[in-house]
């Protein structure tokens, strides 16, 4: 018969939860060198002896007690869902405060599976561990792996097909603390709430309201309406007293003895010798956060990160729209071959195609390799850098230091960005970080910029070219870290008033990023879900272009119509209205505003041929395009409406309409401010 | 007596007191930063706050205004 269990993975940040999880299950969990990335939960399944996995990837958290959104999700978990078995996955490089979350939940559940992982870098820095030890000490099961290496998880896999006589572990207390907990766990016999007793008993114990509002959701009643429960309480309250410990302090109390026990048998189970490893680390730290270099290499490493991708995205561009010219060339006579319909072969060959291969030919090339580098450097453990050095001007802006953090990530995608700002805990911060986050440009909109910038901006070619668009492009992000920056002090000022939540930011050891598993993966997803998003909204929006530009009323074009219609408006922004109605049809995914843009101009004009990516400028200027439009097409480009996934990742994630329409709104407000002024005085 | 973010880059010392109150303590006490436990200030960054500890075996960047409620006393070389 088939056996099903399910398994819960818990662990700190970054100790390689996720990689455990993908190796297991086979799925795509992000990874990545910093702490907080994993914030859903996600599930697996894998095969092993005739028994059905279930593997959930809870988000990584510090403790079972702490109050952000995402760490209660894991502590939820693990208190109220009953799995089978629970992996505690901890972190050589760093066991002792890994232990002290394993101590915790080794505290409410009895099938704990120790995992220490990270053992290629724990030995690196010069820790060995025994690892026969600490599980003798711990009586639980332990097991070491190495997680980039899928071999050494079979240790784990054997160990969950063990089955096990329950393992009866208990932290000792201090004396006073145990003779409160019998009083209390007593009482408790003649109840059952689901949940290990002396767990509960602690809790009540510390008075943990949120804590036991979640039990009282969970049974129905409440533990602290109970009056026995209630007696029984200030009795050990009482107790406590008079033994000098007073309530306020007694989970104080509790906590620092679960820390002890963590040192303690840490300092047994590993012994040192001497490295280099972490001198490296140190070293490297010095100068990637020094006061100059710190911010140099920044930079430099910025531009050099654009410079690869412009570069890199000609070539690939050039390419990929050679190759769309042929299958245009090929899909032209095939329609002709099987005698469709002109009508129907211009709108599928001038409407829905063209505009999908400039998507394609154009804008995928630079998202393509801009991703893998933006990988490399998460990988590496650079993003934590890099919030560091920034977070002094975030703190004068009054907003936590990990708005950096999620500031990096929205540079990838905003929604991804949006949806990290659930590592920020405190509400007002949060909030703010989320707001703000698309007033970085996303993976999609970078395309965009660097086309233009290389069309108006830098007419030099070749090397020293692409060297400065990089240079200009560089600028631009400054641009836009500056206006969120001055957003945000300026909301912190108004509407959102407070002060920022004191946060700890955790700087992992730099990791070696496994290259060839970030080209393979982000080539291969990336290209795919930007492919897959090309298709499903360029196909649609050509198709309406292309009947815009081709209905008529009267004497004009829909799109003469529209267009019309909105060029006084956008003329005050010093764009006009075919750019406008580009980035209002745009809204589901940026990379479409400018094949939009195209195909507007082309389709009032009398051109029939597709003009190759060269000429592109000369439409642009043929529709009255200047330096100015293009510098207020970039400043738009920066601010406007993040985009539809976007914000509906933000109505998700505050659950609230309002905030979502605020977010929409302060980006325009922002991009209509600038390009009208740019507008009025050049 | 001294504050946490009173130390130098390079000094060692060990908490003595932690005076800050409500979810930042819980959330110091969550990392091992509890009394008696041995720190070490390993960097500061570009704009002088905030700096890095090294706290049971991580690197943990701490706000200069966060810290300067958890008391530490004595270098330990
Ligand atoms: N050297 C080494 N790196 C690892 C190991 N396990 C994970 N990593 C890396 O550590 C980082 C964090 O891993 P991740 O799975 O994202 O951590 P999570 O936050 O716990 O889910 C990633 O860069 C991984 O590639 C390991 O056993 N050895």
């Amino acid at each position: 018969m088939e056996l099903k269990k399910t398994i819960a993975l818990m662990g700190n940040p970054n100790v390689g939860k996720s990689t455990v999880f993908n190796a297991l299950t086979g799925m795509k969990q992000h990874t990545g060198n910093w702490a907080g990335k994993t914030v859903e939960t996600a599930t697996g399944y894998f095969k092993s002896n005739s028994t059905t996995y279930e593997m959930t990837d809870l988000p990584g958290t510090y403790s079972l007690f702490t109050h952000s959104a995402e760490e209660s999700v894991a502590r939820d978990f693990l208190c109220f869902e009953n799995s089978d078995k629970t992996v505690v996955v901890c972190s050589a490089s760093c066991l002792e405060r890994s232990l002290i979350l394993a101590l915790q939940c080794m505290e409410i559940k009895n099938d704990i599976i120790i995992c220490v992982n990270l053992l290629d870098e724990a030995e690196r820095m010069g820790y060995k561990i025994d690892l026969e030890k600490l599980s003798e000490i711990l009586n639980v099961r332990v097991v070491g792996t190495v997680a980039r290496n899928k071999k050494s998880l079979s240790n784990l896999i054997k160990n969950l097909n063990y089955k096990d006589t329950k393992s009866d572990f208990k932290i000792e207390y201090p004396k006073i603390i145990e003779n409160a907990i019998k009083i209390i766990e007593t009482t408790l016999e003649n109840f059952d709430f689901n949940i290990n007793k002396r767990f509960l008993s602690l809790r009540i114990l510390e008075q943990n309201r949120s804590f036991l509002e979640k039990v009282k959701l969970q049974n129905g009643k409440s533990v602290m309406e109970i009056s026995e429960i209630k007696a029984s309480l200030s009795e050990a309250l009482d107790y406590l007293k008079k033994e000098g410990l007073y309530e306020n302090r007694i989970s104080d109390f509790i906590a620092s003895a679960v820390v002890k026990m963590a040192e303690i048998t840490a300092s047994e189970v590993i012994s040192k010798t001497k490295s280099q490893y972490s001198k490296r680390t140190e070293t490297a730290d010095k100068i990637l956060t020094h006061k100059f270099s710190g911010f140099g290499i920044m930079l430099l490493g910025l531009c050099l990160v654009f410079w690869i991708t412009i570069y890199g995205a000609n070539y690939l561009s050039n390419g990929l729209s050679f190759l769309f010219s042929y299958i245009e060339k090929f899909l032209e006579s095939f329609f002709d071959f099987i005698k469709l319909p002109n009508l129907i072969k211009d709108i599928i060959i001038d409407g829905a195609f063209k505009v999908t291969s400039w998507v394609v030919s154009v804008m995928l090339p630079p998202m393509a390799i801009f991703f893998p580098l933006f990988t490399f450097l998460e990988d590496i453990g650079y993003l934590p850098r890099i919030a560091y050095n920034l977070d002094e001007p975030f703190n004068r802006c009054k907003s936590c230091g990990k708005q950096a953090l999620t500031m990096c990530m929205g540079f990838g995608c905003n929604a991804a960005g949006v949806t990290g700002c659930r590592i920020i805990d405190s509400k007002r911060d949060r909030i703010l970080a989320i707001i703000t986050n698309s007033l970085v440009p996303c993976n999609g909109r970078f395309p965009a910029i660097i086309a233009i910038i290389s069309m108006f901006l830098v007419t030099l070619g070749g090397f020293f070219g692409s060297l400065l668009e990089a240079f200009i492009l560089t600028l631009v992000i400054m641009l836009s870290v500056a206006f969120t920056l001055i957003s945000t002090k300026i909301l912190s000022a108004t509407l959102f008033k407070g002060t920022p939540s004191a946060f700890t930011l955790e700087m992992p050891p730099y990791r070696k990023p496994q290259i060839l598993k970030i080209l393979v993966r982000s080539l291969l997803d990336r290209t795919a879900f930007v492919l897959g998003r090309a298709v499903t909204v360029a196909v649609p929006a050509g198709i309406i272009i292309w009947l815009f530009a081709n209905v008529k009323i009267g004497d004009l074009s829909l799109l003469a119509h529209i267009s019309a219609f909105l060029d006084p408006v956008a003329s005050l922004l010093g764009l006009d209205g075919v750019i406008l109605l580009a980035f209002i049809l745009g809204l589901p995914a940026n990379e479409i505003v400018i094949p939009i843009i195209i195909m507007g101009y082309l389709s009032a004009s009398s051109l029939t041929d597709l003009p190759s990516l060269n000429i592109m400028k000369d439409i642009f200027i043929q529709n009255g395009w200047t330096i100015k439009t293009a510098i207020n097409f970039i400043i738009f480009c920066l601010f406007h409406w993040p985009c539809s996934t976007t914000l509906m990742t933000i109505k998700k994630e505050t659950g609230s309409l309002k905030l979502a329409v605020f977010s929409a709104l302060l980006p325009t407000l922002i991009g209509v401010l600038l390009c009208f002024f740019i507008n009025l005085i050049f | 007596m001294k504050a946490l973010n009173d130390l130098k880059v390079g000094e060692k010392a060990v908490v003595s007191e932690i005076l800050t109150d409500g979810a930042m303590r819980r959330r110091f006490i969550d990392i091992g930063l509890i009394k008696g436990c041995l720190v070490k200030c390993v960097g500061i960054s570009p704009f002088k706050n905030p700096k890095a500890y090294l706290i049971r075996g991580a690197v943990i960047a701490i706000r200069n205004g966060d810290c300067a409620d958890i008391m530490v006393s004595g270098e330990v070389v």
